[in-house]
């Protein structure tokens, strides 16, 4: 099955990029905004969902020589691993803290140990997700 | 003095250096790396002795979830120390002997593990103090046997045995947790010290004896005790040095350090007395008795490990009068059967495992171990003939070896035991001296089995694999040292009586200080414990001289009428029930599955609900409907009757996602813009995924099935539509609590983040999500394995 399709792989090219950053945006907004680990996670994958509808499976993975498994691996560690690091400090399981930096361009920053534990939810989801998508197209 | 907690984790953190590092060290170093690791422990448990046989004990204890009655603590008293060193020690030993032994093995390091995690699973039940930790170790120990047991396995004896034992002792452990959860309900304490403070308590509560019986349970599984005993006989098919190690020191002694640490707070009951005499008697009758028949060296050895646990067992039991309220000013108690007993024990961890290894130099040298083929050894292996010399004598109870000692004593409980006027003993109790004779003449005869078949009569060298030899002077190195530990024993055994064996009892028997020192004498005049040896000496050369006489009773025995296949049977019919009524109801259509969840849920769910008046609908708190709600709803009504109606799949998938889509818009409505953003990029993805399955799927077919089957349905339909409907709206109307909106109004300050919905996701509820996050993993994982596993197989086809 080889259909034209110039008109979508011309668009993918640009519109990947614009999902891309807006995936981004949406992760770090999520601590102030609507967004958040696993809508960034979920954008992510669908960016590359779409380069796969676009392109064939053999590009795509040739172009990202990731093991998405491994990914969805480490953003699962990283989600315990955030967790338990609350325990070295003495505070209980999952214990969050934040606290705020002033930096010169972007003036008041909120550093917050949410956000890393956010980023692990959002590998993983970004990891199962296209894992799953191209286990199944690529079986058959 | 390290502490104890150290003591337990170090093999495991060892068996993790291995895991780490196996490629790193050479093959030819890694046992000597390993034997490092028991040795340090050996000698670190060797600083305890000073202060334990003073009466010190110690205790460690680390909170874990405190409102929970968790936590981890070791304990090392006299008991613990005991099986501690015999761990280490013997491990040490056993490590020895594999560096020769299993050479030529190609996964040597996962054998080290193994051995290791084993080892470490044993220290933990020894010196828990903590009755989950002890069964979590109890049963670790398990599934480490299960691993060192199927080491080799391609083979199908291996795995055979490793599942038996493994069934056998976890069926007996999990009785052994239903006994400490009735203790914890009774005593509301986890802690071992602190139920046995609480003895009376125990003694006069109901569930005293169901604690008890499974309590044996577990015991007697582990310790391979009649009727249990038979997955000793199919764990020898574990590498020898495992053997050596399981069956000698470690894995069956599980057992017997169970009973011993609970003699305080069952022992001097009339049921424990019994119950524990007499299954230790029979198992050692009956162990004896069969391994006679043996063909297979290992296999004998195997029946003797059995008998010779019966016997220790039948000591332990014996013992526990000696708590019997009342009577110990009248009986003159001095606790020497339980002296015995673990007396008994650590010699028959010497001999044994000194045996198991002596019968695995044999099978690596000459390729065999079946003793038709095997004979008059001793000309070309007169060490390792020495070795079997000493050990076997030691287990026939023959001076000048450290078995005689302890058989003297064993002789001499059973004979006092009589004279007590308790537990009906006076009419009952003339059987014990009769079944220890009995089972000792036996002992004897299997005992010169070993040394006479192996080693003397004629050589045969062609029906040998390999050209008889001495081993190499490493692989002889742990035997002879246990040899030579048997005749110390026999010379010094007070030594080993005062420093490790009195503290042992005296925390089996905390009431037990004023009584007098025990003394092992190797002359104890001409008493009737003497004659009783002389008739088993006599008896017992008597039998072996007619050997093939007596194996002629064997043949009485019926075949199919054994508990092997009784456990067989079990094991079969067990598989066929379960494979048919599963077969029942898996079905393998989807449909047939959801039928299932949706008449349970309208049949079983919804009266209960009902009864229970969970439906209450209340309208009058509702936001008035407005126009654009209206007719969004009629959108996802329409999609949703077009799913149902479509033709093909694409159709019904598309129609999905508008559904999706529009669930979306609500979400924008009611102005939740996380929701509505996360629910529009999954639609997206999820109707991708479908369409990415769903393409290579056959085209929908028309069901034709019969008028009673879709009436069917359409009741099943409807009624589940409608209840789900009712029960929408009674949840919505349903107001019992407060709100616990009020519990995020400083979210802000609690978490930094002012998004309350991430804020909850990630600070809140984050165990939740963690949990989530996990879970997504395993079922990504899960898909991809089905697909790509599934793959690979078809085209292995």
């Amino acid at each position: 099955m080889k259909i034209n399709d110039v008109i979508l792989r011309a668009a993918a090219k640009i519109v990947v990029f614009i999902i891309l950053t807006f995936a981004v945006y949406l992760f770090f907004s999520g601590h102030d905004g609507p967004g958040g680990g696993f809508v960034g996670g979920l954008m992510l994958g669908s960016a590359l969902v779409l380069l796969l509808l676009a392109f064939d499976i053999e590009t795509i993975t040739r172009g990202l020589p990731i093991d998405l498994k491994i990914v969805a691996a480490v953003g699962a560690l990283i989600v315990v691993g955030t967790g338990a690091a609350a325990l070295i400090f003495d505070k209980p399981f999952l214990n969050m803290s934040s606290f705020k930096l002033h930096l010169p361009i972007f003036n008041q920053v909120k550093i917050s140990t949410m956000t890393l534990f956010e980023a692990g939810v959002a590998l993983a989801v970004f990891g199962v997700v296209v894992t799953i998508i191209t286990s199944i197209s690529k079986d058959v | 003095m390290i502490p104890i907690f150290l003591i337990i984790a170090t093999p495991f953190i060892a068996a993790f250096l291995i895991l780490i590092s196996r490629n790193t060290i050479a093959k030819n170093y890694l046992g000597w790396f390993v034997l490092a690791f028991p040795l340090i422990l050996f000698a670190s448990l060797c600083t305890y002795i000073p202060s334990i046989s003073k009466g010190k004990n110690f205790i460690e204890t680390v909170q874990w979830i405190p409102s929970f009655d968790l936590y981890l603590s070791a304990y090392a008293d006299g008991l613990s120390l005991l099986f501690g060193l015999l761990i280490t020690g013997i491990g040490s030993l056993v490590i020895l002997y594999s560096i020769y032994y299993m050479k030529s093995e190609q996964s040597l390091h996962v054998f080290y593990i193994y051995l290791l995690l084993f080892m470490g699973a044993m220290l933990g039940v020894v010196f828990s103090d903590h009755m989950l930790v002890l069964y979590t170790f109890w049963e670790l120990t398990s599934v480490t046997s299960f691993l060192l047991i199927a080491f080799w396995y391609h083979r199908k004896r291996s795995r055979y045995g490793a599942l038996k034992s493994m069934l056998i002792t976890v069926f007996g452990g999990i009785g052994m947790l239903v006994a400490f959860l009735m203790i914890h309900q009774v005593t509301g304490t986890f802690s071992i010290r602190e139920t046995i403070e609480q003895v009376n308590i125990l003694q006069n509560h109901p569930l005293f004896v169901p604690v008890m019986l499974l309590l044996l349970f577990g015991a007697f599984t582990k310790s391979a005790q009649f009727p249990f005993h038979i997955w000793l006989p199919d764990a020898m098919e574990a590498p020898t040095p495992v053997s050596s190690y399981l069956h000698s020191a470690t894995m069956v002694k599980a057992g017997i350090f169970l009973v011993a640490r609970f003699t305080p707070l069952f022992g001097g009951s009339t049921l424990w007395f019994w119950i524990i005499t007499v299954t230790g008697m029979v198992t050692m009758l009956w162990g004896s008795f069969i391994a006679i028949r043996q063909r297979d060296l290992k296999a004998l050895l195997a029946y003797s490990t059995v008998s010779q646990l019966g016997l220790i067992m039948s000591l332990l039991g014996i013992g526990s009068y000696a708590l019997h309220t009342g009577n110990i000013g009248l009986t003159g108690f001095s606790g020497t059967a339980l002296f015995a007993a673990l007396f008994h024990l650590i010699n028959h961890s010497t001999f044994k495992g000194s045996l198991f290894m002596v019968v695995g130099i044999v099978d690596s040298t000459v390729g065999t171990r079946d003793l038709k083929r095997l004979g008059g050894l001793y000309i070309m292996m007169p060490i390792t003939f020495v070795i079997t010399l000493i050990s076997s004598f030691s287990m026939a109870g023959l001076p000048p070896f450290n078995g005689f000692l302890s058989k003297e004593m064993f002789f001499t409980e059973v004979l006092k035991v009589n004279e007590l006027s308790i537990f009906s003993l006076e009419t009952w109790g003339i059987f014990l001296p009769v079944i220890a004779v009995a089972a000792s003449v036996m002992t004897f005869v299997y005992s010169m089995i070993i040394v006479f078949q192996t080693f003397l009569g004629k050589h045969q060298p062609d029906l040998l694999n390999q050209k008889a030899k001495e081993a190499p002077i490493g692989m002889l190195i742990a035997p002879a040292l246990l040899a030579i530990i048997i005749i110390l024993i026999f010379i010094w055994p007070n030594v080993l009586g005062d420093y490790i064996i009195y503290p042992a009892l005296l925390s089996i028997m905390p009431s037990a200080p004023q009584m007098n020192p025990l003394t092992i004498s190797v002359w104890h005049g001409w008493t009737p414990e003497l004659f009783m040896t002389f008739a088993v000496i006599l008896l017992g050369i008597l039998i072996t001289a007619f050997l093939s006489v007596w194996k002629k009773i064997y043949r009485l025995l019926p075949d199919g009428l054994t508990i092997d296949a009784l456990y067989q049977k079990i094991l079969s019919s067990l598989e066929h029930i379960a494979g048919s009524s599963t077969r029942l109801y898996m079905t393998g259509y989807t449909t047939d599955y959801l039928v299932y969840v949706y008449v349970s849920f309208a049949l079983l769910i919804s009266p209960m609900l009902f009864v229970q008046g969970g439906f209450q609908i209340d309208f009058s708190r509702d936001a008035p409907l407005e126009l654009f709600e209206v007719i969004m709803t009629a959108v996802m009504i329409t999609s949703a009757i077009g799913i149902v109606l479509s033709r093909t799949r694409l159709t019904s998938v598309i129609f999905n996602g508008v559904l999706g889509y529009s669930i979306s818009f609500f979400f924008v409505l009611f102005r939740a813009p996380d929701l509505a953003l996360t629910q529009l990029v999954v639609e997206t993805v999820t109707t991708a995924l479908f369409l990415a399955s769903f393409y290579f799927l056959p085209s929908l077919k028309i069901e034709n099935t019969t008028k009673k089957k879709r009436v069917s349905k359409l009741l099943i339909a409807t009624a589940t539509g409608t209840i789900f409907t009712i029960t929408a709206l009674a949840v919505k109307s349903f107001v019992q609590f407060d709100s616990i909106s009020s519990f995020f109004e400083d979210s802000v300050q609690l978490s930094g983040g002012e998004n309350i919905v991430n804020a909850i996701l990630g600070d809140f509820r984050a165990f939740d999500t963690m949990l989530e996050a996990i879970v997504l993993f395993i079922a990504g994982l899960g898909v991809y394995v089905l697909i790509k596993v599934t793959g690979h197989r078809r085209e292995n086809r």
